[in-house]
Order: C-alpha cells, then structure tokens, then sequence
C-alpha cells in the first residue's frame, strides 16, 4: 500500500503490581501503512488495549521504539505528547465519550479549543463534522437525549474535527445492539476509504473486524503470525 | 478562553442544588465577615477618626477625675503646641435617662484649630458664639432628635446640677456641624464652657481633660511627655497620651474584641472550607472518566488543573462578592438602627479588600487538592477503571 | 416501624463509605453549636454575675435620675436621713469612683471601680467572705480586691502597693462575694473620700430591710421626703438593669452569629443528604420494588439526617463546654462604665438549646432529600 505511518519496533511494557512487574507487551514489532483499517483482536488480557494506548501516546513503552508519522513519540514528555495528541489522533471509546453537560456541538469542538481559532471557526468545523457523521440536526441536543448509537457518532464526529492522520478505536461497537454497531462501522469504512483516515480498532467482534482491511491478533503480549 | 469558560460554567450548573448550596453556604461566610468586620470598626471608630496631631491629656488616676482649668493655659504656652482646649464629660441625655450622648462644655471659640475638620455655616457660627445658651450640634444627632437651628431644647446631665438644685439645662440650638462623613464625630455636641461653669453647682473652674494640637505630629509622642513633667509631683498628676492611643485603650476596654472576632471567622471559615472543600473534590472525583478523556484528546496535566481551579475559584468568588455586597447592605441597615449606640458601624474599604482576598483564597484553597489529583491522574488507569 | 429501622441501619452502615460528606454535616452542625453555646455562655456568665449574691431584703438608694452609682450623690445630710431609716436593718453609705489599672490581657489601662464602704458594708453583701489576707483597717489607705479583679488587672497582689496620683494603697487582702463586687476594690469610706476630696458626700447606700415586705413602705418613706430626691430598687432589680444593655448586645450578637451559621450548616446538610440519596439511588429503589412503603424510605432519610446532626451537636457542645465554661474575662460594663469580671457559664439549658437547634437543622436538612427519596420512580432508580 502506502508508506506506514506507524511503526513499532520491539515495543516491551511492563506494569508493576505491588513488588512484581508483570510484562504485558513482549517486544512486539508492528507496521501500519496509511489509509490502512487495522483491526487488533485478542483474548481480554492479551495487551491489546495497552498496545493501542502506546501507540496514541497514553502511555509510555518501558523499552522500544514507536514511530507515527516520522514522529518518535516514545521521546516525548507528557506535555509535548498532549500536544501530540491534539493535532495527530483521534480516539474513540467503549464508554464515557461525551462530556454530559456540554451540547453535541460544543462536544465536538473540544478538541479546537487547544488550536487558536475564533468562536465561528470552531463552530463551523464543528458541524461539517457532524454533518459528515450525519447528525447536523442534533447539534443543539445534550448527551443524554440522544441514542447510544448517535452518542458514538458524536464521539467520532470529535475524533475527526481536528483531522488528525491517525484513529485508534477501543471496542467502540462494544456497548450497542447489532443494527447500530454496523452503523458506527459502515461510518468508520466511509471515513477510511472516502476521507482516507487511518483506522486502528482494538475489537473482540469478529463481525466488527471482518469489516476491517486486515486483522492482527495478539495472545499473551506477542502478535500471533497471521492466518 | 470563551471556551473553556463555557466548559466551567457548565461542569458548575451540572447538579445545579449542590453547587446552589455551596454558594449559598460560602455566601453565609461571607456575610458574616462582613458584618463582623463592620462590628470591629465599630469599636475601632475613634482610632480612625484621631488625629495624628492631637494629645488627650487627663487625670492621671482616672478619667472621672476632674483637672484645673489653669491648666490648659500653661499647656498652650509650651513649645510645639500649636492650639489646646478643654473638654468635660457633660452625661447628657434628651429624653430617656438610659440614652446618654457626647455633651462637652468647651471654649467654642477655639474648637476650629483643634477639630478643623468639623465644617459649621458662617451665619451659624456667628450665632453660636453671639449665644451664651447657644449649642453645636453634629447633623447626625440633630438629625436623631428632629433639632433644627432655632428650637429650644432642655437635656439633663446626670452628673451636673445646677445652682438652684435642677439637673435641667436650657440650651438654643445655634450651629449644625458636618463632619469627616463618619458618623461617630456628627453624634456630638458642645456648648459654652462659660455657660456650664457659671450655673453649675459644683466643681467650679475644673474641666475633664485637654486636647492639644501639636505643630508637628513627629513630636507628638515627645510633647506628651513634656506636658505630664510639667504637672507632676502637683496634686493633680496628669496622663496625656495621642489621641489614637486614647481611643486604642477605651475600644480595648471591651476586651480584645479583634480577637474574639478573629476567633469566630476562623471557626465559620474551617467549616465551611470543609463543606466547599468537600463538595469541590467530590465533583471531580465524579468526572475522572470525563477527565481522562479530556487528557487524551490532547488537554495537557496543566490545562486540567486550570479548569478545576477555574472551577472551585468561580464558585469561591461568586459566593464571596455576593455575601461581601449583602453583608455591606446589613451593615448601613443596622448602622442606621444602632446610630446611638454604634455611631462607627459602617463598612470599610478594608474590610471588602480582605473579604475578596479571602475568597479567592477560598477557591484556591478548595481547589488545590483535588486539581492536583486531577493532575496526577493516568489516563490508562481511568479509562481501564469500569 | 420495622421497615424504617431495617432500613435506617442499612442506610448507617453505608455511611463509612460516605464518610467525607457525612463528616461535612457533622463538622457544620458542630461549628454551630459550639458557637451558640459558647457566645450564649457569656451572656448568661455575665448575667449571673450581675445577679447573684443578692438578696431579696436588700435595697439599692441612688439620686433620682442617675444611670449608676457613678453619676450617683448625696450629701452627708442627705445621707443621714437615708441610713436612718426604721426600716433598715443595716445600712452602708458608700463613695463610688473610678481608677485606671492595666488589664493582664491587653495591657492597656481600664476603668476598675473602686468603693469607699461603711463598716457595715461587708455584711450587707450576702456571702461577702475574705479568702486571703485581712480586710482593711478603718482610717488607713488599705485595699481589699475582689476575687475577680485579682485575677484581671495588673498588680492585685496582697503586699503590693497601689499608686493613684499621689496616693498610696496597700492590698490588704482578697474577697469573694460571688456578685458583682467582686470586680471592685474596697477601701474605708472616709479615707476615699478624703482621697478624692469628696468632703461628706457619698454615691450610694446599700442597706438590708428588716423584713422583705417593708420595701414598699421604706420606698415610700424616702420618696415622700422633700429634702430628699432618690431613687430605691431592690438589689436584684439594679443589678438587673444595669446588666441589661451589655447582655442584650451579646445575646443579639450571638444569637444573630449562630443564626447565620446555622443557615451555612443547614445548606452543608443539605449537601450531604441529597448526596447520600442519590449515591444509594439504586439500593433505595430496590428496596421499594421488594415492598418497603414509600413512607419509611422517608422516614429513614430523615432518621440518618437527624442522628448525622445530633452527632455534631454533642460535639461542639461538648467542645465548648470543655473550653468555656469558668473561663474568666472582663468587659467593660455600657451602664456604669467600669469594668466587670464574669466567667462563660455554660449551663445545662444552654447546651439543650444547643441541641435542639442541632436537631432542627437535622430535620429541615432531611426533609426535602427524603421526599426526593421516595418520590423517583422505582424504575428510574434501578437502571442507575
């Protein structure tokens, strides 16, 4: 495909749990090109979630190298990372996406506040945002007033409005029924093919990462050679 | 930064009774800084109003003793003495025994260089002193009683009878003074010392105490001393202090007033940091999810302690304007109320300048603790926490 | 009844996981009361002072139309005709003035009276007893000093010598009284008035009818004389009076303070309360889908609200009696402008009061809670 964005390189973490460190990541090597959708499957326990918050700068490895975008984020402090953050990822979760107070509009424009922007601007990128998600008619609406399905929408109207290179995912279909989790997923394939996101989802549905381009699997710390 | 604000005023409207009764609770204090700090001034008035260039010179053994009227000529021809009068204690009283005010035979004429800050009309003041009866009367307390120049008034001493055995004195009212916009100097009045000595049934040619005005208020202190050397080993022993130390000791004979108010703020002040502080950290600990998440969208440790700061610093500096304001309204409602026993109970700059420091004190105080947990807090760990 | 028991108890064992919040409640209500208690005590101290050691057979004659002794006088003519009276049993003409002495607390100087009493000025004072020293001797410029004012002012040691002006006084010995007095000095009538060049004019008298009923009759007797223009009380009705104005001012001042307090308190509750519903919304709401009646859910809010609020009255009840109560201090009186020594009496109805008002907000800061309680649909509840 194209040249990768991201690249892992012997990336080992380890945890500590009171006096015992326990190693979660082994030195795992992985390779994301852009526009790719990558979904990263696993049993609970297998380091996938830990992976993705490695490779969104949540946290650091304990040794390795991590690369996005030409970028060692494995040398940045904390703030130089959330300033990372804001410009080159958007994430999206299972739970807990949207601040319950602020409208679904002002949510989306959370991330803008850290760029210099004037009110207007931020609105108008707000909407196209939600416009692209199809939800421009709930801008004005709060949190709690709208479905679990459009909650997640609006979380991924947020992850793109500051049209971030790279976005990781964790189980983001893991709390809807069926017929929305294919909604949220035939949203996220738009923004890969038609907008050219780079996707990364850690997902424990097999039904969710069918829709994926490729699936990587993890077992106990390593990546498990494809089948 | 119109952003955020929006971001920390709607995180405070989010359970709208709590952060109600924080305020309200943090507006409570605060009235009552303000009332108490009203209360103190009350006490501490007359320190405000002495002169840096005015001696009280007194009895030595005690204030209700009486001293020579000579005295106050010799006092005036002493060097650095720019001007000295006499004053006596009159216990007067208009209508009701129980509501004794300021009354003190004095030489009018000389009352302009030691108060010049006392304004009286010209045409009055020639009218007061044409008028052996004649009386000045601060607005205040003409104002108290309905006296208009030209009413003829009897007050009563408690202590001065007059020759024909009458405690019932006849006065005009001749002058309305203004003065400093205190109250407690316009609840005042003096009168003709010629008058009361002349009439009076005993104690003839004595005076209560002298008050000089010194050229220079560095020498203030020196002067003082001067004019108790120079009354020493008489039969009657002076005291002269400055005029601020003189009203110091009468507000300390309450007892340490400033202290016990201190003491009450401090206890309301600990219980409410308590309520507010208590409050503040359970509002954030409700968000950490919303919190990690703000992290990674990309809000540095940093913009995070702003907001929660931002946040308790509302809520502390809202409450604290509001309850300063009300307090203050109280504080002239009870002035007015209480002129004849308080005439010092107002509001002082002071007073809303530490209010205001208090609170944002407040803020930061319940602020801090959970702004640092906020900090501190590790995104994978708060997010991996369900 | 059962219902509200079995659910109180489960509510109160929750609390250590509620502890901040619940401490908030218990930390305001306590403020409160301990600062109702505390101010109240010195009223009533002060009022106590003032009135005791009176006697119902004892009377006060002071000149028609004086506020206090101070502008108080008669002369020795005056006086005679006073002490003479058939009604009196005894009878002491007293000269009452003012003296500066340095308070130990401020250091700065403050109006100490000091009386000048007849030899029968001692017995007249119900419970007038020397507790150190001797009393003074007639005719020399000897002090005796009130319990009280030795342990205020500067230099009230027996064996020390008192200057005024160019008089010296020795302190001869202290005495209690229990009342009043005992912020006084005492010394011999004649020897202060000649101190103070009063010539034979006295302030005051004080003096014990023969029988409690003759006070009417001794009143009249006195007032109807023309050469005399007096004033007669009862010794409690005085000492009422002239307490009056400084203990209605630390009254009102302190009942206004803990009134304001007790609102701040009562919005802390309120806090609390709402927050303990809301944390147990769930439990509640199963509780009532399995059948406990709406009504003891209330009742059981209130219940956890007025106990969490007695808790915190016991508190700063127990707090200010431990820390106020005989605590000594002197103010200056507004009447007769002299100082008066009075200690923090934190008397039994007091620390009720105290807790009364620690209930109350108890039961206001429950109520709304409680019926919020009850009121949120069960279904509602169950989904949190």
């Amino acid at each position: 495909m194209n040249e990768s964005i991201v690249q892992v390189r012997n990336v080992v973490k380890h945890y500590r749990k009171g006096r015992e460190a326990v190693e979660v990541l082994h030195g795992l090597s992985l390779e994301i090109a852009a526009g790719d959708f990558c979904a990263l499957m696993g049993p609970s326990g297998s380091g996938k979630t830990t992976l993705l918050n490695l490779i969104g700068g949540l946290d650091q490895p304990t040794s390795g190298e991590i690369e996005v975008n030409g970028e060692r984020i494995d040398q940045l402090d904390s703030r130089a990372l959330s300033r990372w953050r804001s410009q080159r990822v958007g994430f999206i979760f299972q739970f807990y996406n949207l601040m319950p107070v602020l409208t679904a509009q002002r949510n989306v424009e959370l991330p803008l506040l850290l760029k210099k922007m004037s009110a207007r601007e931020r609105r108008e990128r707000a909407l196209t945002a939600l416009e692209i998600v199809g939800l421009k008619d709930r801008a004005k609406h709060l949190p709690r007033e709208l479905s679990g399905g459009q909650e997640q929408r609006v979380a991924i109207a947020r992850a793109i409005v500051s049209d971030p290179d790279l976005l990781l995912a964790d189980e983001p279909t893991g709390d809807l029924d069926r017929d929305t989790a294919n909604e949220i997923l035939d949203l996220l394939g738009t923004l890969n093919t038609r907008h050219g996101k780079t996707i990364l989802m850690v997902t424990h549905d097999p039904v969710a990462a069918e829709r994926a381009r490729r699936t990587v699997h993890l077992d106990k710390g390593s990546i498990l050679e494809a089948a | 930064m119109g952003g955020m604000l929006h971001l920390v005023i709607r995180n405070l409207t989010r359970k709208k009774l709590r952060t109600f009764f924080t305020v309200a609770s943090i507006i409570i204090a605060f009235i009552l800084f303000a009332l108490l700090g009203g209360l103190n001034r009350a006490f501490t008035a007359g320190v405000e109003l002495a002169g840096a260039d005015r001696l009280v010179t007194q009895h030595k053994v005690s204030f209700i003793q009486p001293i020579p009227v000579a005295y106050v000529s010799r006092v005036q021809s002493m060097d650095g003495v720019r001007a000295a009068a006499h004053y006596t204690w009159f216990g007067a009283y208009f209508q009701d025994p129980r509501q004794q005010f300021g009354l003190f035979p004095t030489e009018l004429e000389l009352l302009d260089d030691i108060y010049p800050e006392y304004e009286i009309p010209p045409e009055q003041h020639e009218r007061l002193l044409a008028t052996r009866t004649g009386l000045l009367v601060g607005e205040a307390m003409a104002a108290q009683y309905g006296w208009e120049v030209g009413d003829r008034v009897p007050i009563f001493s408690t202590i001065y009878p007059r020759i024909d055995g009458s405690y019932s004195w006849e006065f005009e009212i001749a002058a309305i003074f203004t003065g400093t916009g205190n109250t407690a100097d316009e609840m005042q009045a003096f009168m003709h010392y010629e008058y009361f000595n002349e009439a009076r049934q005993f104690g003839q040619d004595t005076v209560g105490w002298i008050v000089t005005r010194v050229e220079d208020p560095d020498r203030a202190e020196d002067i003082a001393e001067k004019i108790d050397a120079r009354f020493a080993n008489s039969p009657t022993e002076t005291k002269t202090s400055t005029e601020a130390g003189w009203m110091a000791g009468f507000a300390a004979q309450f007892g340490n007033i400033g202290l016990i108010v201190r003491l009450v703020l401090a206890c309301v002040f600990f219980t409410l940091l308590l309520i507010s502080g208590n409050t503040m950290a359970q509002a954030v600990r409700e968000r950490t999810g919303e919190l990690a998440v703000m992290k990674t969208i990309g809000f540095s440790d940093g913009r995070v302690v702003l907001l929660v700061l931002a946040e308790s610093l509302t809520v502390a500096v809202i409450g604290g304007v509001i309850g300063l304001l009300l307090g203050t309204l109280f504080v002239y409602g009870a002035a007015s109320a209480l002129a004849q026993f308080f005439p010092g109970l107002a509001m002082s700059a002071g007073t809303l300048g530490w209010g205001l420091a208090l609170a944002v004190a407040l803020g930061l105080v319940t602020g801090g603790p959970p702004a640092w947990r906020a900090a501190r807090l590790r995104v994978v760990d708060a997010l991996g926490r369900r | 009844m059962e219902q509200i028991l079995a659910i109180t108890w489960q509510n109160l064992k929750s609390i250590p996981g509620r502890l901040g919040t619940s401490m908030v409640a218990v930390v305001g209500v306590a403020g409160v009361v301990a600062v109702l208690v505390a101010v109240l005590s010195m009223a009533r101290g002060f009022e106590s002072t003032m009135e005791s050691g009176t006697s119902p057979d004892n009377v006060v004659v002071l000149r028609s139309g004086s506020s206090s002794e101070l502008d108080s006088g008669f002369d020795g003519e005056q006086t005679r005709l006073i002490t003479q009276s058939s009604y009196l049993e005894t009878a002491s003409p007293e000269v009452y003035v003012i003296v500066d002495l340095a308070k130990k607390s401020t250091g700065t100087d403050a109006n100490v009276p000091m009386r000048g009493v007849g030899p029968d000025g001692p017995s007249v004072r119900t419970g007038f007893e020397i507790i150190e020293g001797r009393v003074f001797s007639p005719g020399r410029k000897e002090l005796v000093v009130g319990v009280g004012a030795a342990g205020q002012f500067v230099g009230l040691e027996v064996g020390n010598t008192l200057e005024f002006g160019t008089e010296r006084w020795d302190v001869v010995g202290i005495f209690e009284t229990g009342g009043a007095a005992d912020s006084e000095l005492w010394t011999d009538a004649p020897v202060l008035q000649g101190a103070y060049r009063r010539g034979n004019s006295y302030s005051v008298v004080y003096g014990k009818l023969n029988s409690v009923a003759d006070f009417a009759a001794f009143k009249d007797e006195l007032t109807t004389n023309p050469q005399l223009s007096v004033r007669v009380e009862r010794e409690a009705d005085y000492f009422a009076e002239q307490s009056e104005a400084l203990s209605t001012f630390i009254s009102v001042v302190g009942y206004g303070i803990a009134l304001l307090m007790a609102l701040g308190a009562l919005f802390g509750a309120l806090n609390t309360m709402y927050t303990a519903v809301s944390d147990r919304a769930r439990e509640i709401a199963t509780l009532r889908a399995i059948g406990f009646a709406p009504g003891a859910v209330v009742a059981s809010v209130m219940v956890e609200a007025m106990l969490l609020a007695l808790i915190g009255g016991i508190l700063g009840a127990g707090i200010s009696w431990l820390l106020f109560n005989g605590f000594t201090v002197s103010t200056l009186s507004f009447t007769s402008f002299t100082q008066v020594v009075f200690a923090f009496a934190v008397t039994p109805d007091l620390l009720v009061q105290g807790l009364v008002i620690a209930l109350a907000i108890g039961l206001v800061g429950g109520i709304a809670p409680a019926i919020r309680a009850a009121r949120v649909p069960i279904v509602a509840g169950l989904r949190e």
